[in-house]
């Protein structure tokens, strides 16, 4: 292969002949032959192309790139003859060039500048995020408040819906769920209590555990990851499409259209679920028992009678509800906020799903706190 | 019918309008024309009460929507139809559906009047009564719109708003819908106005041509607007694609 650069005589009457195939095919040979450029020592040199077999648009630019680099070292360069007609080409635009891209305007900051523009920023971001959130809340009560004064608002046909998907379909997801992490969660207790004879308690430790916590815990959260993610993308897809501009274009309210049958359904759809978990969850818990502890179905039923309170059950199905909301509404708001792309639709998903799991067991936290202070 | 006055729409730092003045008279067909970037869909969505703005009044039928109640809004809403850049049809719906859904909200009729409504409008932009079963997926670019274009029409609007409505079509079917909103519109006396940039609609279909420069609206007919010798108005109207206009 023919050297793409040869230069030839020296001082004043250093000659480069360009030869060979300035494609891009031959980039690792260019960036090669580009070196030398740099290396150029000369104050004037000669440039002659006849040698050139193939030039393409790439091979041209690099070229131009580089004898305008070395006219700007204070080089002379002469051309010997004509250049390839890729060069008054490539001159019409980037003659064009506007002014090189301004740097920004912001002052560098030393990394603990940064730091503290970072935090100022991001308390700034969430105080805003919290305040769209409250409004959001404020707005999906007032919408629920109206419509109750109107039932025609109220859009039953959609609620109906929802809960035949948020509820009905996730019944054999819930149900398996709660069997097998009650299972688990006896035959774990059951292996510390046997130690000291005490393994009916296992009972006590399946009720409480289940009802009370567990149960609507693990419910909502698969609920959250299920449903709020639907929430988020249906409505999200929605604004993608301007079909939400195009119900409130045509006088709806997408508030009363669109998020309220959601937070509707799904508060009716979460206890009705729950109730199905603890059921599911204390089957898991006799299942157990009978076949690894030797307790039998009557012991075990007798023991759950004795291990129950009347508020075992309450303290957990009260909370559905409550969760049912926050998840509902984390989904709703974030899809309600997709704009633009693909990708927000994708991070808002998350974001929905990850916020509504969390906030779900801060609640859960918190009425923990409640209960033992009232004595629940 | 529609005016708009002094209308200055501010993103943070970013003026998208400075004072937009318009007067759009009922029975018109309005253009409104402008660079990309240059603040049409929100001049639209600002007419249109989706969008309140930074300062100035927009007055549909004399009454000024920025400073209208809800309930009041909605009584403006049912007297326009619009149609959005892509469609916007329900994509959970039949096209059917999506005609019947505004007439059922605010009418309540039985379900067999719907129907026939429905057929109506969609025999109406030219649509077999068997695209009404059909969803939004499932139809093609044209029908697209002429579906966009029935449902805009449920409520039997005076006042229609068209987002760039032969935007991705064949000339064919570019053609046919000029010919289509032309002829709805003198049998309807409808008020039109248009976002477009087909120069072939602007000449066929409208009335008058507004022009987005500068962030302020220049209004006239299209013999005026090609003595105008604003720059960007030239280029736009005697520029190498401005061939229909030349003829």
């Amino acid at each position: 292969m023919t050297a793409l650069l040869q230069t030839s005589g020296a001082g004043t009457g250093l000659e480069l002949r360009l030869a060979g195939g300035w494609c891009i095919d031959n980039v690792a040979a260019m960036e090669k032959a580009l070196q030398l450029f740099r290396a150029l020592d000369a104050r004037q040199i000669r440039v002659r192309y006849g040698g050139i077999e193939r030039l393409d648009l790439s091979g041209a630019w690099l070229l131009r790139q580089a004898l305008r680099a070395t006219r700007e070292r204070g080089i002379d360069v002469t051309e010997v003859d004509a250049p390839p007609d890729h060069f008054p080409f490539i001159e019409e635009f980037a003659a064009a060039e506007t002014a090189p891209a301004e740097t920004s305007a912001r002052p560098r900051l030393r990394p603990l500048g940064r730091t503290a523009a970072w935090i100022g920023r991001d308390a700034l971001e969430r105080t805003e995020s919290a305040r769209e959130a409250l409004g959001f809340f404020g707005r999906v009560v007032a919408t629920f408040m109206g419509a109750m004064l109107k039932p025609k608002h109220l859009r039953l046909p959609s609620i109906v819906r929802h809960v035949h998907e948020t509820g009905i379909q996730a019944v054999p997801i819930v149900a398996l769920i709660a069997l097998l992490i009650s299972v688990i969660v006896a035959y774990l207790g059951s292996q510390q209590l046997v130690n000291f004879g005490a393994e009916i308690f296992t009972v006590d430790l399946v009720a409480i555990a289940v009802l009370r916590e567990m149960g609507v815990l693990l419910t909502a959260i698969i609920v959250a990851g299920r449903s709020g993610s639907a929430f988020a993308a249906e409505i999200g897809v929605m604004e993608l499409n301007d079909e939400v501009d195009a119900l409130q274009a045509t006088g709806f309210d997408p508030f009363e259209v669109l998020v309220l049958p959601r937070v509707l359904g799904l508060i009716i759809a979460l206890p009705l679920l729950t109730i199905i978990a603890d059921a599911m969850g204390l089957i898991g818990g006799a299942l157990l028992s009978i076949l690894l502890l030797d307790i039998s179905l009557e012991q075990f039923i007798v023991r759950l009678q004795d291990a129950l309170a009347p508020t075992t059950f309450w303290a957990g199905i009260v909370k559905a509800p409550v969760f049912a909301a926050l998840i509902a509404m984390v989904g709703t708001l974030r899809g309600m906020q997709v704009r633009d792309s693909s990708r927000e639709l994708g991070r808002l998903t998350t974001v929905a799903v990850v916020q509504s799991i969390f906030l779900v067991i801060l609640a859960d936290a918190l009425f923990a706190i409640l209960f033992v202070e009232i004595d629940f | 019918m529609v005016s708009v006055r002094g209308v200055v729409n501010r993103f943070g730092t970013q003026v998208v309008h400075d004072g937009v003045d318009l007067d759009v008279y009922p029975g018109e067909v309005l253009g409104i024309v402008g660079g990309s970037g240059s603040g049409k869909s929100v001049l639209l969505r600002t007419m249109l009460g989706l969008h309140r703005p930074t300062a100035g009044q927009v007055l549909v039928r004399g009454r000024d929507i920025t400073t209208l109640s809800d309930a009041e809004m909605l009584d403006v809403k049912r007297s326009y139809g619009v149609t959005f850049q892509h469609g916007a049809l329900f994509s959970a719906l039949t096209v059917a559906e999506n005609i019947k859904l505004p007439i059922r909200e605010f009418f309540a009729p039985e379900e067999a009047t719907l129907d026939a409504l429905a057929e109506l409008r969609i025999r109406m932009v030219g649509l077999s009564v068997e695209t009404g079963a059909k969803l939004p997926s499932q139809l093609s670019g044209g029908m697209v719109k002429r579906a966009a274009l029935a449902r805009a029409l449920a409520l039997d609007p005076s006042l229609l708003f068209l987002d760039e409505p032969t935007a991705g079509l064949d000339p064919i079917s570019a053609a046919g819908f000029d010919e289509l909103v032309g002829y709805l519109q003198k049998s309807l006396d409808l008020t039109i106005i248009m976002i477009t940039h087909d120069l072939d609609t602007l000449i066929a279909t409208c009335d008058r041509i507004a022009v987005l420069v500068d962030r302020k609206l220049v209004t006239d007919t299209l013999e005026g607007l090609m003595q105008n010798s604003h720059p960007w108005i030239r280029e736009y109207f005697h520029g190498p694609r401005a061939r229909s206009v030349r003829r």
